[in-house]
């Protein structure tokens, strides 16, 4: 019983790392979506976030800086999606396709020109990076029977931007409920000739829905390369934005709900390893290639209505033409 | 803002594509700068590796009869206004058209039969493959964009379970397919050359080159002498007008995607049949892809897809090269290239648009006052 107890412990725990930069990407996709763009550029935008977060905490030795780059990477990655889709009214998904495509090319092309590893970036030390830290109380609620384990695996022991991660949904929430930007943005992904007619500014406001989601990759990006991982490795984001963006549509676009999205995503992840050669009861072996599909299947299956019907933006994919 | 008169055709169809190619090339080229090379070392570098080494041109045209396919993929989807992102995943299972179609009918029939079956094989599994995203679509309204990138990924996780599992070759430990029958090889341009006494140099060409150049005619019959192309384009167009005018508009779209996963279907053969005679893991290499940028580029046009496919061969082969010449570029430049000839020609294709027609009007109204 107790062994069986750890082991959701530590499946819940693994879960919450997995699902990390799920979160972060999927409130930049809801935002994007939210506001009418398209956003399949969260693959790309989380990518070049993992890139630069890496080499400027190994060139300058800070993690911070490193973070502070990976935002700036991602947010002008969103800043050109912005570009090409809003102010030149190209098309959404084409842009997003570009996007991607820059970022596989432009970190492995620099980390080699820059580190000559092979488009790796050098293993950065403890220091160089965001550690696990501590929560307050850990050693006095251990002494808790059930509620102490579950403090210091579970609660306690992440790094601060797991922490993040979890802030940022419900902020996400209160931003697009109940602000007046937030409004705003919800309106201008239904009818933007309505936003427009009240005389608030369709592009601006659309532009900084990207800006905001460029925020939410860059910090999800320095998560992969420098708190959980400890490197970059080219294609480090192997396929978590599109993850995200089938969370986003699991979530029905809205935070709370991608964010439920995000951690079953996450748990399905984070059990695939622990299931591999296990013979369950009745079922046998699951294979793993089924657990890494399950996520995309259960969206197709979503999407196609038959469970609940998905309410995307009304105005989703169309440039906004005066 | 005065209402400007529209680029004259051959500006349009020409000049545009060109700047913008141009430009997708500048930002490479001071990428490159930046990084501390001579870009135009580099470009000599790619094209003398494309078309001047030995064998190159043969690898350069094999590269782009797999461009050909996955181009005209999303071509097809493109008349229909549709987006289709899955080439990648439906060239995959392609294989398994093949895989089927040699096991079944490769010991009781001869070779070109068997050549052919694979061939409608692999297509059909391609077509199947987009069927359910095309289907979703049209009846329940999901956007085909997610459920083919969805598909995608489908593709990877079934194949790497297939080809690890019940398809491995027995005793081998890579994911791997035993090989396919001979008499379901196609020639390579070697053998095929020599048949006629030429000698040339080695390379994967083969015969699948070919085919793709009768599908860049099937497809140009298809979209502008047949009835059903005349319908794929005008659900394009306006689906409202199309299903006005009585075209049944979810029939023609699930059609569309059927035929555009067909296409993508075919490059299995070119891989399978033609080169590695087995399907190995990840053949489709980001060819899928690549064929976005193709179709942009090429207009969705037979023409210019093919001409598009063969710069985009160039650049594959070529930017393998970069890897011998150079420390510190290599092919993933191929990578950077595509995303900016995708953001060029695709998403920000109107941008020289006023700029290049306020130049042609005072350019002609010059003329004209010198007249």
């Amino acid at each position: 019983m107790i062994d069986f107890f750890f082991q959701v412990l530590w499946a819940l725990d693994a879960t919450l790392r997995v699902a990390t930069p799920l979160m972060l990407c999927a409130m930049a996709g809801i935002f994007s979506e939210r506001s009418g763009i398209v956003d399949i550029s969260l693959e790309g935008k989380l990518l070049s976030g993992a890139f630069v977060a890496a080499a400027i905490a190994s060139l300058t030795g800070s993690a911070w800086l490193g973070l502070g780059g990976a935002i700036c990477a991602s947010v002008l990655m969103s800043l050109l999606h912005g570009f090409a889709c809003i102010t030149h009214k190209g098309d959404q998904v084409v842009s997003g396709v570009a996007i991607n495509f820059l970022a596989s090319g432009l970190t492995v092309i620099l980390g080699i020109a820059i580190f000559k590893r092979g488009g790796q970036t050098p293993t950065l030390s403890s220091d160089e990076r965001f550690r696990p830290i501590e929560l307050w109380f850990v050693d006095i609620l251990d002494n808790l029977p059930i509620l102490g384990s579950v403090y210091r695996e579970l609660v306690s022991g992440h790094s601060l931007l797991v922490y993040i991660a979890l802030i940022c949904v419900p902020v996400a929430s209160f931003i697009l409920y109940r602000t007046r930007f937030g409004l705003r943005l919800r309106a201008v992904g239904e009818s933007p000739i309505a936003v427009d007619s009240a005389g608030v500014s369709v592009t601006w406001l659309r532009y900084r829905a990207l800006i905001v989601g460029g925020v939410f990759c860059g910090i999800a990006g320095a998560y992969l390369s420098i708190s959980h991982g400890a490197n970059f490795v080219r294609e480090m984001s192997a396929g978590k934005g599109y993850i995200a963006l089938a969370a986003v549509i699991f979530g029905n676009w809205r935070p709370i709900s991608a964010f439920w999205a995000c951690l079953m995503f996450g748990f399905l992840d984070a059990i695939t390893s622990r299931l591999q050669g296990v013979d369950l009861p009745i079922i046998g072996e699951i294979p793993s290639q089924l657990m890494v599909a399950l996520p995309y299947i259960m969206t197709i299956i979503l999407l196609s209505g038959f469970i609940g019907r998905p309410s995307p933006p009304s105005a989703i994919g169309l440039p906004y033409r005066k | 803002m005065s209402v400007r008169k529209p680029l004259p055709r051959w500006a349009d169809l020409i000049l545009l594509p060109l700047i913008n190619l141009c430009a997708a090339f500048f930002v490479c080229g001071v990428v490159v700068w930046i990084i501390g090379e001579n870009p135009w070392v580099a470009l000599m570098v790619m094209i003398k590796g494309a078309f001047v080494y030995p064998g190159s041109l043969g690898y350069t045209l094999y590269y782009t009869t797999n461009f050909i396919f996955t181009g005209l993929a999303v071509a097809t989807a493109f008349h229909a206004n549709l987006f289709n992102i899955g080439g990648e995943g439906q060239a995959y299972v392609g294989s398994l058209g093949i895989l089927l179609a040699t096991a079944l009918f490769a010991p009781y029939l001869p070779s070109i039969f068997v050549i052919l079956l694979c061939i409608v094989c692999s297509a059909l599994m391609g077509a199947a493959w987009a069927l359910i995203p095309g289907y979703l679509q049209a009846k329940r309204g999901s956007h085909v964009v997610i459920t083919t990138i969805m598909f995608n990924f489908l593709a990877s996780a079934l194949m790497v379970w297939l080809l690890a599992g019940p398809l491995i070759q027995i005793g081998q430990q890579s994911p791997q397919s035993d090989l396919i029958p001979e008499s379901a090889h196609l020639p390579s341009a070697e053998t095929f050359f020599g048949w006629f006494g030429l000698d040339i140099v080695s390379s994967p060409l083969n015969l699948s080159f070919i085919l793709a150049l009768i599908a860049l005619f099937v497809f140009w019959m298809l979209i502008w002498k047949t009835r059903l192309g005349y319908e794929i384009r005008a659900v394009g167009k306006n689906q409202d007008a199309a299903n006005y005018a009585g075209i049944n508009v979810s029939r023609t779209i699930i059609i569309t995607m059927t035929i555009s996963g067909a296409f993508a279907g075919l490059l299995a053969i070119n891989e399978v049949m033609g080169v590695q005679h087995r399907a190995i893991l990840n053949f489709t290499a980001g060819y899928g892809f690549t064929g976005i940028a193709v179709a942009l580029m090429g207009r969705n046009h037979p023409i210019g897809i093919f001409f598009a496919s063969l710069l985009f061969g160039a650049l594959f082969q070529g930017g393998a090269e970069l890897d011998f010449e150079f420390k510190s570029i290599t092919r993933d430049m191929v990578l950077l290239i595509q995303g900016m000839i995708i953001l060029f020609s695709g998403a920000l294709a109107y941008m020289f648009n006023p700029a290049l027609s306020r130049i042609l009007t005072r350019v002609w109204k010059g003329g004209k006052q010198d007249d």
